[in-house]
């Protein structure tokens, strides 16, 4: 499976988060996203992401990917603050109208409380956005994403086509690797020791027989898929799929709660940003 | 919708090719810079396919991309995967050249097309994202635009036109086929 | 009764094709049936196929004449859902058919396709799955769990689930080994028999068909119907060897023997007779003597890295200059594994392999390929050129043999190997419009024109016909006159006879043995457990009552190779 070549793999377990449906849980990540995304209130972001770590445990998560998931994350933000810092060290004035000087480091860099503020933020809100789709794919098993896309309201031959993307994944990454060392058993070259564009040229080389042989896998699959019926109506039923209970109900209201939140604050706020310096 | 079977299955596979090149082919250029190719598949599957597959390929592909990765989803660049992946699209149709060649004119509407879609998608829309959802300073995104542009573009202008030139000759033309 | 699949004087032309793959075909199928649709690779099998499932004229482009009708309407009239309520086809590639992420979404593909309810969805698919033998908990696996022969299983339960008339399997032996094809002939003679379907088996694999009863053999050359008869009856006449096609090896050893053709259990005693006359007549070549050893594998451990179990483990094995070896075995027993280990594809976690006592274990690919050459399973994984020409040419003008060649030169190699592989005719088309037996063969051309000293052929007769896989056999054992070793991985029983006299016998990760190839198909425990299967030789001589049946089959093939 696809998370089988990745980090994180869908164990089976018995939580609440394991026994949603898939489409209730796609609607609170789209919905709780949206909300994240929408507002820049301290606030509702520390809320939000407070929720979203509160998932993670409550889905079981282990805490050793956890641990790594957020270290990753922390690292990357890390990064991000400095460059965007280097790069606009007055953003925070400019949002909040004010400026209170804490010290000054060198040339044009400044610290400033707005800045400290507007940082902190930007990287509260990554934390809320980020890790959030984890969660659903840690606790929803591969087999049910196209059924739950098909659920809340995607057409279902697209939904259906995301299951092929996991159910291919693995071929082709087997054949990839295969296609790259028969290439090289015949003279094709990638590795450090060529010109860059003879890489390049060699890399095309290799992608060559990949497309083709996906053109050629294309062609079969559609067949195949079509001789058992594939596209014949309007809909279709699903055979991982599960029927809403009380539980996704609230989940998705409760996640609805939060654009509805995002919204107000924009006008209690009388802008995106909640300003502590007025 | 009106979409057939096989683009359906072209969107599935396209995605999980689009997923292998940009997760596991990448190769280092010079120090902590990479170039990846799944752009370059992007292009062709478009062209081949059709906007609407590009759309969902960009999509799906990098949602799983940045799914393995496993600390979380990068919203605004996947947008922009999938606008990109419908720009390419409209660059050129494969069905105009099917029964003919891969001539120097449409290599060159290939090349100048990805290269204004992929300036609007990472020099545009990517940084213009970051802003409205993170209010990222603008230098900071632009200037992370430009390099994700210049990437891109070269990678989907060289390796997109190769591949579209060795499929097309790849194929046989209508009644072309006969023993020598 | 009237047929129910009837072809009259249909013609059909490829969009691509100026000739027509089919020409003038006149058929009818009656239910109940079991026919078998045997002819040489390119000859319309497959096409012939499309045209009863309908992917011909629904899917494939191209034009068509006369009238094909299934329970009497014309399949073009009809769409390819109509029709695919009666016509259920397993293809051959088990890859492309499983489209569910699990067996048991597989299985139910075409019931949420006909918007069946979830309750009873369920219910038929664990019936379909009893039907094929499947346990409940296995249609929890996916694809990548299954086994070749397991997977099989799935694809039939896919079509069983609906009530389908007819069932339409093209080429389900292909890469299946032999005793699960064995059971997979079995399974669908056991449906047949409970179910009563129509069943259409295209297979180049005739021996293994014929394990079980089959009504009719239609058999097909250029587009053509040229033979519609009882199976006991072709094997009677000489159409097979004249159409270029393998006939089972007891019907040869009857006709060497000059006596009546029957099914083996009810031979006459005046043919058994002929047969021990001819045994006592011919004498049985002595095992060749053993050269130089030139690879030497010690010790050799493997695990892929997303494994939890060895791939391969414990492997000693030496092979000497100028030997035609065999590598035998179940499904996912490891060969091409060994193979890729070989040629430095992947790197071992344990042992070493030697070169003429040169310890290569730590040379890359490219330091290896030029001494060895490797013909992969998947002739699609190495085709990397638009044309056949610049395919095969691709290794001489990448030096990889270190030689530097003018133009000149290289064409004329390139063609001369093109001519072996009967692929001169066809030098100038694009690789797209090659069959798969035709796509391997233009793999075989690439290696063999680098002229290695080791060439390993990954299944080099999948897909073949008899006639193509003998001339490129002939010309293999030519080269290994001149010093070259041959290995070859195959699943084929009678290839392994014919040319490989020694062969090492892989299951599960393990080599099991390591013996002359005319002994080891007459040892019936060691090919159960490496899902082999003794030929239809072993039993003539059990029947005739020839006790050394390894002695019998190497005289056998001793006639064959001086005819
Ligand atoms: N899609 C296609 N476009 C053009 N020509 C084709 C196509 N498919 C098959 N052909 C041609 O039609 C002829 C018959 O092919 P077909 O696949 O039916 O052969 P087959 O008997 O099934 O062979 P094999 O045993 O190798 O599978 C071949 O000459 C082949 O080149
Ligand atoms: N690239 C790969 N990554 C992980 N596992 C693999 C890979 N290739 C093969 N395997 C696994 O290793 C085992 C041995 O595979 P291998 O292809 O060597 O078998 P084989 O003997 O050639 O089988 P067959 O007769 O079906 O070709 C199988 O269980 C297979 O699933
Ligand atoms: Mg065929
Ligand atoms: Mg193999």
């Amino acid at each position: 499976m696809a998370n089988r070549t990745a980090g994180l793999t869908y164990i089976e377990k018995n939580t609440p988060l394991h026994k949603m449906t898939g489409g209730a849980k796609l609607l609170m990540l789209l919905f709780m996203s949206l909300a994240a995304m929408i507002t820049f209130d301290t606030r509702l972001l520390v809320v939000l992401v407070v929720v979203a770590i509160s998932l993670f445990v409550v889905a079981k998560m282990p805490i050793k990917e956890m641990k790594m998931i957020f270290s990753i994350l922390a690292f990357i933000m890390a990064v991000n603050l400095v460059v965007s810092y280097l790069f606009s060290p007055e953003e925070g004035v400019a949002i909040y109208g004010s400026r209170t000087e804490l010290f000054h480091i060198i040339g044009r860099y400044y610290i400033t409380r707005e800045q400290l503020f507007y940082q902190l933020n930007v990287t509260i809100k990554y934390f809320a956005i980020l890790p959030l789709a984890m969660v659903f794919f840690v606790t929803t098993d591969s087999s049910e994403f196209a059924a739950s896309l098909n659920a809340i309201g995607v057409n279902y031959k697209i939904a259906y086509s995301v299951s092929l993307a996991l159910r291919y994944i693995p071929s082709v990454l087997r054949e990839y690797h295969d296609i790259s060392q028969a290439q090289q058993a015949r003279g094709i070259d990638i590795s450090k020791n060529v010109k860059l564009s003879k890489r390049i040229i060699g890399i095309a080389t290799i992608m060559f027989p990949l497309i083709i042989t996906s053109i050629d896998k294309i062609d079969r699959i559609a067949g195949a898929m079509e001789l058992r019926s594939f596209g014949k109506h309007k809909k279709r039923t699903w055979y991982k799929a599960r029927p809403f209970k009380k539980l996704d109900y609230a989940a998705v209201a409760v996640s609805l709660l939060f654009i509805v939140a995002a919204v107000l604050l924009n006008f209690v706020n009388g802008g995106r940003f909640f300003n502590p310096f007025s | 919708m009106n979409l057939n079977v096989k683009t359906i299955v072209a969107i599935g596979i396209g995605a999980a090719l689009f997923f292998v090149l940009g997760r596991f082919a990448v190769v280092p250029v010079f120090a902590n810079t990479n170039l990846s190719f799944q752009y370059a598949v992007l292009a062709f599957f478009a062209v081949l396919f059709g906007p609407i597959a590009g759309v969902l390929i960009g999509l799906i592909g990098h949602i799983l991309i940045d799914m393995s990765w496993g600390w979380g989803i990068w919203w605004s660049w996947i947008i922009v995967s999938g606008v990109v992946g419908c720009g390419f699209g409209f660059v050129v149709r494969y069905a105009k050249i099917e029964q003919n060649d891969f001539t120097i004119p449409l290599i060159i509407r290939f090349v100048i097309g990805t290269i204004i879609v992929n300036l609007i998608g990472w020099g545009l829309i990517a940084p213009g994202l970051d802003i409205l959802i993170y209010q990222q300073p603008v230098n900071h995104v632009f200037t992370q635009g430009l390099f994700a542009f210049v990437g891109n573009a070269v990678t989907t202008a060289v390796v997109g036109t190769l591949l579209l030139f060795a499929y097309n000759k790849a194929q046989p033309k209508a009644e072309s086929l006969y023993k020598e | 009764m009237n047929p129910l699949i009837e072809f009259e004087n249909y013609t059909f032309k490829y969009r691509a094709q100026i000739e027509p793959s089919l020409v003038d075909i006149n058929l009818k199928i009656y239910p109940g049936e079991k026919i078998l649709i045997l002819g040489p690779s390119g000859s319309g099998k497959s096409t012939l196929a499309s045209c009863i499932n309908g992917m011909i004229p629904f899917a494939y482009k191209g034009t068509f004449s006369g009238s094909c009708r299934l329970n009497g309407l014309e399949t073009a009239h009809q769409s390819i859902f109509d029709l695919s309520k009666t016509v259920g086809t397993v293809l051959q590639d088990t890859d492309g058919q499983f489209v569910g992420l699990t067996a048991g979404e597989d299985i139910a593909f075409s019931l949420e396709n006909n918007c069946t309810p979830l309750h009873e969805m369920t219910s038929r698919v664990s019936k379909a799955a009893q039907m094929t033998g499947l346990l409940d908990e296995q249609l929890k696996s996916s694809p990548f769990d299954l086994s070749g022969g397991q997977k099989q299983r799935v694809s039939m339960s896919g079509i069983l689930v609906d009530d389908v008339q007819v069932l339409l399997f093209d080429e389900p032996l292909a890469s299946l080994d032999p005793a699960t094809g064995e059971q997979a002939i079995d399974l669908i003679h056991q449906i047949q028999q409970t179910e009563q379907n129509t069943i259409i088996i295209i297979e180049h694999r005739l021996e293994d068909v014929l394990f079980r009863p089959i009504d009719r053999i239609i058999l097909m050359k250029d587009g053509r119907i040229i033979a519609d008869v009882a199976p006991l009856e072709l094997l009677a006449s000489n159409l097979l060897r004249e159409t270029g096609l393998r006939e089972p090896l007891y019907v040869s050893a009857l006709k060497y023997a000059n006596a009546d053709i029957q099914p083996i259990s009810s031979l006459s005693d005046k043919a058994k007779q002929a047969v021990n006359n001819w045994y006592n007549a011919a004498n049985p070549p002595t095992v060749p003597p053993q050269n130089n050893p030139l690879l030497k594998v010690e010790n050799l451990h493997f695990t892929y890295p997303e494994t939890a179990t060895k791939t391969l483990q414990n492997i000693n094995f030496t092979i000497t200059e100028g030997e035609i070896l065999s590598v035998v075995g179940t499904n996912g027993a490891g060969k091409s594994t060994l193979a890729k280990l070989i040629c430095g594809f992947e790197q071992p976690s344990e042992g070493k392999i030697f070169l003429r006592n040169a310890d290569v274990t730590s040379q890359t690919i490219a330091e290896r390929a030029k001494q060895i050459g490797y013909v992969m399973q998947n002739p699609n994984q190495m085709i990397c050129k638009p044309l056949i020409y610049d395919e095969v040419a691709l290794g001489l003008t990448n030096q990889v043999n270190s030689e530097k060649q003018t133009p000149a030169e290289i064409r004329e190699q390139v063609e001369a190997t093109l001519e072996i592989c009967g692929l001169y005719p066809f030098r100038n088309w694009p690789v797209s419009a090659l069959s798969y037996g035709q796509k391997k063969r233009v793999t075989i051309a690439s290696v063999l024109v680098l002229a290695p000293k080791i060439i390993i052929l990954d299944e080099p007769t999948a897909g073949q016909d008899y006639k193509h896989y003998t001339e490129i056999m002939k010309f293999l054992q030519k080269l290994q006159s001149e010093g070259v070793t041959i290995i070859l991985i195959t699943h084929d029983m009678h290839l392994m006879l014919e040319y490989a006299p020694r062969a090492l016998v892989f299951s599960k990760g393990n080599l099991l043995a390591d013996m002359p190839s005319s002994d080891l198909l007459c040892n019936p425990i060691l090919s159960k457990t490496a899902s082999l299967k003794e030929t239809s030789l072993f039993h003539l001589a059990a029947e005739c009552n020839i006790s050394d049946a390894p002695a019998f089959t190497r005289c056998f093939i001793e006639r064959e190779i001086n005819s």
